[in-house]
């Protein structure tokens, strides 16, 4: 039955979640914006080690998908996806680009445990139960290709017992973590036969300091500075044949490249998350700072008379919140096993405008503070930005959004 | 936990309202906006639907069926996406019955409530708007006096519903100049008292066919056992709650009527060598539209929730209220955009949807839910 109450078990981890977020991130907030290629390995010791009570793929229990639901009057339902959600926008209500620094699978390990072979799983994914922090990245975009993901150029041959990758790789979320500095690895997409098109992309680990495998560039960001963004370049990079995701078959149709694809379907309600954890951030400020004067929010009043501040910080609870519920609507329909391409990508859509106009919004509204950098609003400005571009600009995601709605193709619609 | 799904019992009044107006309401709605009135047998086979009977307790020979303001939601969407007219026609004698479940006194509960379970609709309604620029539920200027032993009323009331036919009228008044919600109470008028004088059928944008009318009230004198709830008086702020809730609602239905037709004439349509909808500014104007929609019935259903726990909603019905209002306007203006030229004329139905959806913005006091 419809219904808007957090279990006691997410609603606990939002709980500790916050206590972290403002006792350990907000702290180091702005130190970490300023000294961009820095790590704060304090803060990264820390969350490993919490980390490690939670790893990607679930504790080997009963359900094993992870799921939390320890008290009797907990559903029995899996509360994963939406749980993550949760947790996501709590971290990022911290800070964004450290929640993304946080040692851990990531998207990476989210491509292994979604496509992977148990054997692959346990090779790959077992490692972040121990030892010192690990990242695991994801590699796709390239300097030619972006959204147009089917376009990609870098290329893996088979030889032998062995893959060689050859390309160029930009815009990689820990990737100098991933593959340089840490016992982690990359998901790198490259295409096994570029005439086959869609079809021919398949996924590759690549294990950090596997030769040919060089972190050329760490970018230099407008935010989400303590998050390394990496450019990799692949020379001959050799790699065993069973790094391949999935089958090395290249099918006569992309049922193989769809089935990548759909990790964002999973991925792209927590970017939303996240986005939200910024702009609630920014919203909370606002609040507060309005609240310290003469200001009051009159909930009620006939509309044209409230003010034009009041107004302004209605339309940003309002439409913030609206973009949660799309993206908890989104994370629970995977909880339930249902397919959520369309959710996913209007929640996607909905939150990265939102937060981009909340955030920049606030800024406004603090006058002459916002715009000072003794005040975090205007990182979250600049974090919050980055939201509508990733995991899906918003273009596409609104491309994906009208395709499914008008039942197009991407030929009748491009 | 979290969750979006109703319930097999909603699911099954969802579609039976969503059969209604599909097959007997969507055919008449252009008509009847044409001609000012609907056709007494599609208000006859709605009443059928039992939407107001299933409030009434038991004991005053209704379903007795239990409140709850997500399935009230549902309905009231279902409902509009049929007609908006057509939804207020019908669910308009709720408007008195509701807060007499709620608030009544047990003398006006028995007065009352038997008269909806009888024989077709019974005509009752409530007044809360007036015709000012600053209206405001908040600072109404309807009053009531108190003094010899009862009530007196002046002021005015406008979009009345079913007043050209009501036979009873719950009039809501400040008994104090601006003192907020806690001040109105709710006065049952019946026609014909002296006072009262109710005025010729209203000309309004939209909602051609739907009844409305604006009351005079002038040294309106009613009886102390007139006060809804009588010496306990009502909860006003939450039955505006509930109105907005509902018309939150109503406005998810008329925009996805407008949205559905929109979508279906865009693919239809060809310009260019191919369909309208194969061109990134309409399809894109059509997946905002759509998440729009979805966007508003969440805030609403969640407020809903919340007003069904018994919890204070006043903050959520108002958001959830003002970007429904902002949203059914975007979409149907939208829609009309979507079919150009044909958008104008009076052939197609996304003038009329957008000309009932601009009033979602000024519409208080339909508390249908």
């Amino acid at each position: 039955m419809i219904e808007f109450k957090l279990s006691s078990a997410v609603a606990r981890m939002r709980q500790i979640t916050h206590a972290v977020a403002e006792g350990m991130m907000r702290p180091i907030s702005r130190e970490f914006d300023e000294r961009e290629h820095e790590k704060p390995w304090d803060f990264i010791r820390t969350m490993w080690s919490v980390s490690k009570d939670n790893p990607v793929g679930g504790k080997r229990g009963k359900s094993g998908n992870g799921a939390a639901a320890e008290e009797a009057d907990d559903p029995v339902r899996n509360e994963r996806n939406l749980g993550m959600c949760v947790t996501v926008e709590e971290l990022s209500w911290g800070d964004a680009g450290l929640y993304l620094s946080i040692p851990n699978a990531g998207l990476g390990g989210a491509a292994v445990n979604a496509a992977g072979t148990p054997e692959q799983r346990q090779r790959f994914l077992d490692r972040f139960k121990e030892g010192d922090p690990k990242w695991a990245a994801m590699a796709i975009t390239e300097p030619g290709c972006g959204s147009d993901s089917a376009a990609i150029q870098t290329t893996a041959v088979r030889d032998g017992d062995s893959w060689i990758l050859n390309g160029e790789k930009i815009f990689c979320t820990s990737g100098l973590m991933a593959a340089q500095e840490s016992k982690g690895f990359v998901v790198v997409w490259a295409t096994v036969d570029k005439s086959a098109g869609r079809a021919g992309i398949k996924a590759f680990i690549v294990e950090a300091g596997t030769p040919g495998m060089k972190v050329t560039k760490v970018e230099k960001k407008l935010g989400i500075r303590a998050s390394d963004t990496a450019s990799l370049v692949f020379t001959d990079c050799r790699i065993p044949l069973t790094n391949i995701l999935g089958s090395a078959e290249v099918p006569k149709t992309s049922e193989g490249f769809k089935g990548v694809m759909a990790t964002f379907d999973a991925t792209r309600p927590l970017v939303a998350a996240s986005a939200i954890g910024v702009a609630r951030a920014a919203l909370d400020f606002v609040k507060d700072e309005l609240c310290k004067g003469e200001f009051s929010l009159r909930y009620g009043v006939t509309p044209t008379k409230l003010s034009a501040i009041e107004r302004d910080i209605m339309d940003m609870e309002t439409q913030l919140h609206a973009a949660r519920l799309l993206t908890w609507r989104a994370a629970t329909m995977l909880d339930e096993g249902q397919h959520n391409n369309l959710e996913a990508s209007m929640a996607k859509a909905k939150a990265g405008l939102v937060v981009t106009q909340v955030t920049q919004k606030a800024v406004e509204l603090l006058g002459p503070v916002g715009y000072s950098r003794n005040c975090l609003v205007e990182k979250w400005m600049r974090d919050a930005k980055i939201n509508d571009i990733f995991e899906g600009t918003q273009q596409i995601n609104m491309l994906v959004v009208a395709r499914r709605i008008l039942g197009y193709s991407r030929q009748e619609l491009p | 936990m979290i969750d979006f799904t109703p319930t097999e019992e909603q699911r099954m009044i969802r579609e039976s309202v969503a059969a209604y107006a599909r097959d007997a309401v969507r055919p008449r709605a252009r008509d009847a906006d044409e001609d000012g009135t609907i056709p007494g047998e599609v208000i006859d086979t709605g009443w059928e639907l039992g939407l107001v009977q299933s409030a009434i307790p038991e004991a005053y020979g209704g379903f007795g069926s239990q409140r709850s303001a997500i399935t009230g939601t549902l309905v009231a969407e279902e409902l509009a996406y049929g007609d908006l007219a057509v939804a207020l026609h019908l669910l308009a004698p709720r408007l008195l019955a509701q807060p007499v479940i709620d608030y009544g006194s047990a003398r006006q509960k028995e007065r009352y409530l038997p008269r909806f379970t009888h024989n077709g609709l019974y005509p009752a309604t409530a007044a809360v708007m007036e015709p000012r620029i600053d209206f405001d539920l908040a600072g109404l200027t309807t009053v009531a006096r108190k003094g010899g032993g009862g009530w007196t009323l002046s002021g005015r009331k406008c979009l009345v519903p079913l007043g050209s036919r009501a036979e009873t009228f719950l009039v809501y008044a400040a008994t104090e100049r601006s003192s907020g919600y806690s001040a109105v109470e709710g006065f049952f008028v019946d026609r014909g008292t002296p006072g009262l004088s109710i005025g010729e059928r209203e000309r309004n944008m939209g909602l051609r066919a739907l009844d409305t009318v604006e009351l005079t009230l002038d040294g309106c004198q009613v009886p102390g056992e007139n006060r809804l709830g009588e010496e306990t008086g009502c909860d006003f702020e939450r039955i505006m709650d509930a109105s907005r809730l509902a018309l939150a609602g109503l406005a998810v239905g008329v925009a996805r009527s407008a949205y559905d037709y929109a979508r279906q004439y865009a693919k239809e349509r060809r310009a260019f060598g191919r369909a309208i909808a194969q061109n990134q500014a309409i399809a894109f104007m059509l997946a905002e539209m759509a998440i729009e929609i979805d966007a508003v019935r969440l805030l609403a259903w969640e407020a809903a929730w919340k007003f069904d726990q018994g919890e204070r909603v006043l903050r959520e019905s108002y958001l959830a209220k003002r970007y429904a209002a902002d949203m059914v306007l975007k979409v149907a203006d939208n829609a009309v955009q979507v079919l150009g030229g044909h958008g104008y004329i009076r052939d197609y139905p996304v003038e009329m949807w957008l000309r009932n959806a601009r009033g979602f913005a000024s519409f208080e006091g339909l508390a249908i839910v």
